[in-house]
């Protein structure tokens, strides 16, 4: 059980924060205000979740302009993409160790 | 954790993933409409070229006269226009139905990819017509539309892509019989979309 357990990442036991990442392993980048009508959470929520996996080191931000209008849309980092696999694995794990 | 709670979370996870990265929400009732105005085009097409006798023999000579070639562009611009409105209205009502936006990442990048062969597509097409090669616009249209399917088909059901290739096909063995035309074009655009329609409605839309 333990040697399961120590996969599973801090980062993701929020929920928002594993599904900000499946979205953005599935996608080369994402914007905000997608990610915000995806995901069906308040600008606020969303933002501090991006902030959190942005200070892991998980997702990179690129921050340009559609004409005056600010653009800010993300992508999972390598780093992000292993841990995102990892923890996935993880998951998978404790079922199959379960029904044993 | 529950097995159970795992299970549905890794559901979720993976249904985000593909709803975030495809566009789901094409209907497949516009498939069939979209076939149904197809043959109905092809019909008023042949009518037009042929009148009112019924023989399905390739011709040696093509249609020259312009006021045929208008009347043609026309009845395939009519057929084009109407596929369009009720793939749009019927594609909103679905996307509403399962509470989803439509305009997304995913649906900007299904246009945009669809967008480059058919436009290309459509100006090629243009000149064949403009430079009198009208034998090839039948088995033209069917190829770069099936190019602008197997394009659309990473962004949306993996099935568009094999509709693609089928087109595709068609194009190709259309173009080796330029006088038939009229008959590919009808199996292209009128019954593999109502095929194909058919079996996405069924698949995906209930």
């Amino acid at each position: 059980m333990r040697s399961v357990l120590e996969h599973f990442d801090k980062a993701f036991e929020n929920r928002i924060r594993l599904q900000i990442m499946s979205v953005l392993v599935a996608n080369e980048n994402y914007d905000f205000n997608s990610l915000k009508e995806l995901l069906n959470v308040t600008d606020g929520n969303l933002a501090s979740h991006l902030k959190a996996l942005e200070k892991e080191e998980y997702i990179t931000v690129h921050k340009s302009f559609l004409g005056r209008k600010p653009n800010t849309t993300y992508a999972a980092s390598e780093l992000g993409r292993a841990a995102f696999i990892r923890h996935l694995q993880a998951l998978e794990n404790l079922i199959k160790q379960q029904k044993q | 954790m529950e097995d159970k709670e795992i299970y549905t979370e890794l559901n979720s996870i993976r249904n985000l993933m593909e709803r975030s990265a495809k566009f789901i929400s094409l209907s497949g009732l516009s498939g069939i409409l979209a076939g149904i105005y197809a043959l109905i085009g092809a019909w008023l097409g042949y009518r037009t070229v042929y009148g009112k006798g019924f023989s399905l023999q390739s011709r040696e000579y093509y249609v020259s006269d312009e006021g045929t070639i208008l009347q043609l562009f026309f009845i395939a611009l009519a057929v084009l226009l109407l596929s369009l409105i009720s793939g749009f209205i019927l594609t909103l009502r679905k996307a509403a139905r399962k509470n989803q936006n439509v305009w997304n990442p995913s649906s900007k990048k299904l246009l945009l990819n669809m967008a480059i062969p058919l436009v290309t597509g459509g100006i090629f097409i243009l000149i064949l017509m403009l430079r009198g090669y009208y034998g090839i616009i039948a088995p033209a249209s069917l190829l770069f539309y099936g190019l602008a399917l197997v394009a659309a088909s990473h962004y949306t059901f993996e099935d568009v892509k094999w509709l693609g290739i089928m087109e595709i096909i068609l194009g190709l063995i259309g173009a080796l019989y330029p006088g038939y035309g009229i008959i590919f074009w009808s199996i292209g655009f009128g019954i593999l979309h109502i095929i194909y329609g058919s079996i996405m409605h069924f698949k995906y839309d209930r």
